[in-house]
């Protein structure tokens, strides 16, 4: 397969075939190793020229989709995004995003994480009647700064992988949902800040987390959910306090 | 209304204990931990350590830092004991490091309480 | 329908698998020795409220080797959570002056401040 060995890289993936029930195997491939070709590119090139039957989830190439994340050496990434060249002379091991059920091969299920976004109601809550056919919600520019970094997020669940709390404790609610949740409540249009720590203060909620800050750190748009976690821990604490020192005025 | 719950407040505590054991503690384990067990520097004497703790501000600094920075170490234990080890009995566990947490202060509460003049 | 899915499991030492986590187990597993380090405190006021021949027996039970060892190793653990937890600072604390976010440095800084005047002040206490 590999005859001129400079100008090759081995790429290590894992395979898991759903009909025969058997633990996920390594195969190595052999593909051309050039400068500009990324992880995902290689990952098109065996399915193109080596083995149909490969299966992995890609769309638009340029790291906005998020929908080709994996686990490139142990490391979530997005496979697009990530070159070959890195990794020479490899092997390179590619494998399907961690902490997530695989159901082929490099997919995985990402049900999980679909059914908890919208339980942080990440959307904009308003407490009055005013409505987008009222004219449009006005802000200024360091309103806007206020949540843009935390409005970057992709979905693409790398930092799901890299969170060890929630390959423990799927209940845990994860950190992109949360850093979402701290999006919206940053919004100077919104209202639902209450509502949001309704559901994050309990249990699953925000209190699992351990500040691993591995979220943070393998994000690949700087979102720093890390950082909203934690965040949302002060804000519950102070809820708390402002409940127990003052019974009455708390909660309206 | 946002539902009472208990883990806001032992994190909050967890964080001040942090705080706590981040800035106080280096410099009294550095001193009485080692530079006085090993001879660095000589211990401060009897009659000075028994006026130094006897002192009301003394007592009411140390009471304030002991029992944060206990639970701080036992909220921290226990999520170690999940975690790192992933013990299962999560009810037991958080008995035990808190339960600690609690007996240490009250230790802290008698004899802080002793060496007062 | 049957659940074809696979589910890796989570290795039980895990964090050894990535230097990353296994830093982050070491920085949790401090509380160990901070929890020690209070308790010794603990005992050298319970020492010294006993009186004198008390507190000297203290040293002398604090100089044995094991003892010695441990608090070196605790110490080393304790230098490791006051400088990680003054680094996560700034991450978990959104300050803000005059509406611009305070820099992380300028938070850090603070803390290293913070801890010089407490360890001058208790050190000029204990010392003076």
């Amino acid at each position: 397969m590999t005859d001129e060995s400079d100008d090759n890289i081995t790429m290590r993936v894992t395979r898991y075939r759903p009909d025969k029930n058997d633990p996920p195997v390594p195969v190595d491939y052999g593909v051309p190793l050039r400068k500009e070709w990324t992880v995902l590119d290689g990952l098109n090139h065996i399915k193109a020229e080596q083995d149909e039957s490969l299966a992995f989830r890609w769309s638009c190439r340029m790291g906005i989709c998020g929908s080709c994340g994996m686990n490139v050496d142990g490391e979530p990434r997005l496979t697009c995004a990530t070159f070959l060249s890195d990794y020479a002379p490899g092997p390179v091991r590619v494998e399907p995003l961690a902490n997530f059920p695989v159901v082929k091969d490099l997919v995985v299920d990402i049900n999980d994480f679909m059914e908890k976004l919208p339980r942080v109601k990440p959307w904009i809550i308003r407490d009055d009647d005013v409505t987008e056919i009222d004219g449009e919600y006005l802000q200024t520019p360091e309103e806007l700064d206020a949540y843009k970094q935390f409005s970057m997020c992709i979905n693409c669940m790398l930092c799901y992988a890299a969170c060890p709390v929630y390959g423990l404790d799927p209940d845990f609610m994860g950190p992109a949902a949360i850093a979402l949740a701290e999006r919206y409540d940053l919004d100077s249009r919104d209202h639902g800040a209450r509502e949001r720590l309704d559901v994050l203060i309990e249990h699953e909620g925000v209190w699992g987390c351990t500040f691993v800050g591995e979220c943070t750190r393998v994000c690949p748009k700087h979102v720093d959910p890390a950082g909203a976690i934690q965040r949302y821990k002060v804000k519950a604490a102070k809820e708390s306090v402002m409940a127990f020192l003052l019974p009455r005025a708390a909660g309206r | 209304m946002t539902k009472r719950r208990i883990e806001p407040l032992v994190w909050l505590t967890f964080s001040g204990g942090g705080v706590a054991a981040a800035t106080f503690l280096p410099v009294l384990a550095l001193l009485f931990a080692l530079a006085f067990p090993l001879g660095w520097i000589d211990p401060p004497s009897y009659d000075r350590m028994a006026d130094l703790l006897g002192h009301p501000l003394t007592f009411l600094v140390l009471l304030g830092l002991f029992p944060v920075m206990l639970i701080h170490a036992a909220h921290r234990f226990r999520y170690t004991l999940y975690d790192g080890l992933q013990v299962k009995h999560k009810l037991l566990v958080a008995m035990l490091c808190y339960g600690g947490a609690l007996a240490g202060s009250f230790a802290a509460l008698v004899w802080l309480g002793n060496a007062l003049t | 329908m049957s659940d074809t899915r696979y589910h890796p499991p989570v290795r039980l030492f895990w964090w050894t698998t990535k230097r990353s986590y296994f830093l982050f187990v070491m920085r949790e597993l401090s509380s160990l020795f901070v929890a020690w380090l209070v308790l010794f405190l603990i005992l050298l006021v319970r020492a010294v409220s006993r009186g004198e021949a008390a507190y000297e027996s203290f040293w002398d039970w604090a100089d044995t080797p094991w003892v010695v060892a441990i608090n070196l190793l605790a110490f080393a653990f304790l230098v490791l959570h006051t400088v990680t937890w003054f680094n996560l600072t700034p991450q978990a604390m959104d300050l803000r002056l005059r509406g611009r976010r305070l820099p992380a440095s300028a938070i850090i800084g603070a803390q290293y401040g913070g801890l010089l005047v407490v360890s001058a002040a208790i050190a000029w206490l204990v010392l003076r």
